[in-house]
């Protein structure tokens, strides 16, 4: 297994884990967190997975770059609204039925 | 620096900026000036490619791999048609719909990044860019989702957040393995690479994207985002996104299901249909059981996305299942941005989101009555609109392939639809009491609704221009 392929396998695992908390935990702060694990796990697939015979590919890590940007903008996103409906209402998760 | 497909991107980004500069609430007479430049230009592109073919255009003179490609064929030129007009009627109609100093401080700036990330999405040429653009509409969406700034408008905003970052998080993956495999993202280079017995990887590439995309489409079962970010947000807001926002993600499906992803596509066929007609049930009945106005407005368009799902499986042979959902893509923005804006026009009268506070609108609003009407006979499929030349369509392509059950859930879907937009009609004709309320209502909120309307049952007799537009550059 070259050390391209190491970083992709833990790129996949670190995805799944991000989903699976993304989905699965009820604390907004921790689903953010959650969130930026997916969003790591997929940069490492994507600059692993390109570099097989060696040498560096640059494409993968200018996508990745522009990927960072876009991470950290929907980052604060979530955080701001997160701290606004706390401050709101004092909740730091989403409850099951706030419709209708 | 002349051509239409760059322009129709910087430009909602320049007057988006501008409108973030000039501070909270201003704006609107830039955006609406910028929309009706932006819709020449879409109809000058359209023009271009009637005559020309398909059009690519390299951004600075850089060409793949490391520029940015743009590319518009027929499809692409449809869906910026739709964009920008009902962009530019909703600009008119929010601008009297938002007081000064209201709620609403940031919706110009964020209507500019939502267009412009729309038109950069219809015209982008390779996977890595789509990826961009979807985050560009997803963020823009939450931003005005949350624009209102009430407790249960965040959490819904936040909740459209969550969905939409793990359907672009998964699609972003699937990106990276198509060019783990490959070496490339642009999507004409792509096509002939991936054959019919691609490597595992694509396999998974191609799983991830469809679910991805399905998510942030909302289709059942991924619809739990929707009602609550679409029927909480300010009416302008609720039309934007379920006229033209779900319908972005859906574009970009069928562009890679009938492109590179076409060899793959037989693995799957069926399940975006079988989810397609769960939606359409699903949706309509909750539709026909909410108390809420805009929340029967929202599950109804869970329920009218379902359509454009069923076409999947009665592609292959010729273009009509094609014709029949871009159609309805059409037919179902200008008919739900113009139900959505009625239903603001409604509950700003009435002080209060309910179905019963419909009662007596014939009265006093019969004008918005009328074209939430028109928008009902679109939606239920009844001649001449748009949305019955798409259902025609539908149920020809499914009766040719011997696939009548399909056929059977859009005719029981019709039904469904009459039953809850009929819900509402019957409260409208009730008498008031004496003693009820009924707040002025500016005209242009009206006429701007009226239009769009219109325009959803005078597509039926415009829907073969479409259709001869989408021959542009056809894949088939």
């Amino acid at each position: 297994m070259t050390s391209g392929m190491v970083f992709a396998a833990t790129g996949a695992v670190l995805f799944a884990m991000g989903v699976a908390g993304v989905v699965l935990l009820d604390h907004l702060m921790r689903r953010i967190l959650a969130f930026n694990l997916m969003g790591s796990g997929a940069f490492l697939v994507l600059v692993g997975t390109a570099q097989r015979d060696g040498s560096v590919d640059p494409v993968p890590q200018a996508m990745v770059l522009t990927g960072i940007v876009v991470a950290v903008a929907a980052t604060a996103l979530a955080i701001t609204l997160a701290r606004r409906l706390y401050t709101l209402s004092g909740r730091t998760e989403l409850s099951g039925t706030d419709d209708d | 620096m002349t051509d239409p497909l760059v322009w129709l991107i910087v430009l909602p980004l320049v007057w988006a900026s501008v409108a973030f500069l000039l501070g909270p609430s201003r704006g609107a007479r830039l955006a609406v000036a910028g929309l009706g430049f932006q819709l020449l230009l879409a109809l000058d592109l359209t023009r271009m490619l009637m005559t020309g073919g398909p059009r690519r255009y390299a951004v600075g003179g850089w060409g793949a791999p490391l520029g940015i490609d743009l590319f518009a064929d027929g499809l692409s030129a449809i869906m910026l048609l739709l964009v920008q007009s009902i962009a530019l009627l909703l600009a008119i109609y929010a601008r009297s719909y938002f007081k000064p100093g209201a709620a609403s401080r940031h919706f110009w700036p964020m209507m500019g990044f939502l267009v412009a990330g729309m038109n950069a999405l219809f015209l982008a040429a390779d996977l890595f860019n789509v990826y961009v653009t979807l985050e560009l509409v997803g963020l823009a969406a939450v931003g005005l989702v949350a624009a209102g700034g009430e407790a249960a408008q965040l959490a819904a905003a936040l909740r459209y957040l969550f969905a939409t970052l793990v359907g672009s998080g998964a699609y972003l993956l699937a990106v990276a393995l198509v060019y783990g495999t490959y070496g490339t993202v642009a999507i004409e280079t792509l096509a002939p690479l991936i054959d019919a017995r691609p490597p595992l990887a694509v396999w998974l590439a191609g799983a991830l994207m469809l679910a991805g995309l399905l998510v942030k489409s909302a289709l059942f079962p991924f619809h739990f985002w929707l009602p609550p970010a679409h029927g909480g947000a300010p009416a302008p807001v609720s039309a934007l996104l379920s006229a033209l926002v779900v319908k972005a993600t859906f574009y970009l499906i069928l562009r890679l299901w009938l492109g590179p992803f076409a060899p793959l596509a037989a693995a799957a066929v069926w399940l975006p249909s079988v989810l397609g007609c769960v939606a359409i049930l699903w949706g309509s009945i909750m539709a026909i059981r909410t108390r809420r106005l805009k929340l029967l407005v929202a599950y109804s368009t869970v329920a009218q996305l379902g359509y454009l799902f069923l076409i999947f499986p009665l592609l292959a042979p010729d273009g009509i299942a094609l014709q029949a959902g871009v159609l309805q893509a059409v037919a179902h923005g200008l008919a739900k941005s113009a139900m959505f804006a009625a239903a603001g026009v409604l509950i700003i009268a009435s002080g209060r989101d309910a179905v019963e506070g419909v009662a007596g609108a014939a009265q006093h609003l019969p004008l918005t009555l009328f074209a939430f009407a028109l928008a009902g006979v679109t939606l239920m499929g009844l001649p001449p609109s748009g949305g019955f030349l798409a259902k025609w369509l539908l149920i020809d392509a499914a009766l040719l392939q011997g696939q009548w059950w399909l056929a059977a859930v859009v005719i029981a879907g019709g039904l469904l639809a009459a039953v809850y937009v009929f819900r509402v009609l019957r409260q409208a004709f009730l008498i008031v009491p004496e003693n009820a309320v009924i707040a002025p209502v500016p005209r242009v909120l009206e006429w701007a609704t009226f239009v769009l309307a219109a325009a959803s049952v005078l597509l039926g007799l415009g829907g073969m221009e479409i259709v001869r537009l989408l021959g542009v550059g056809a894949p088939t």
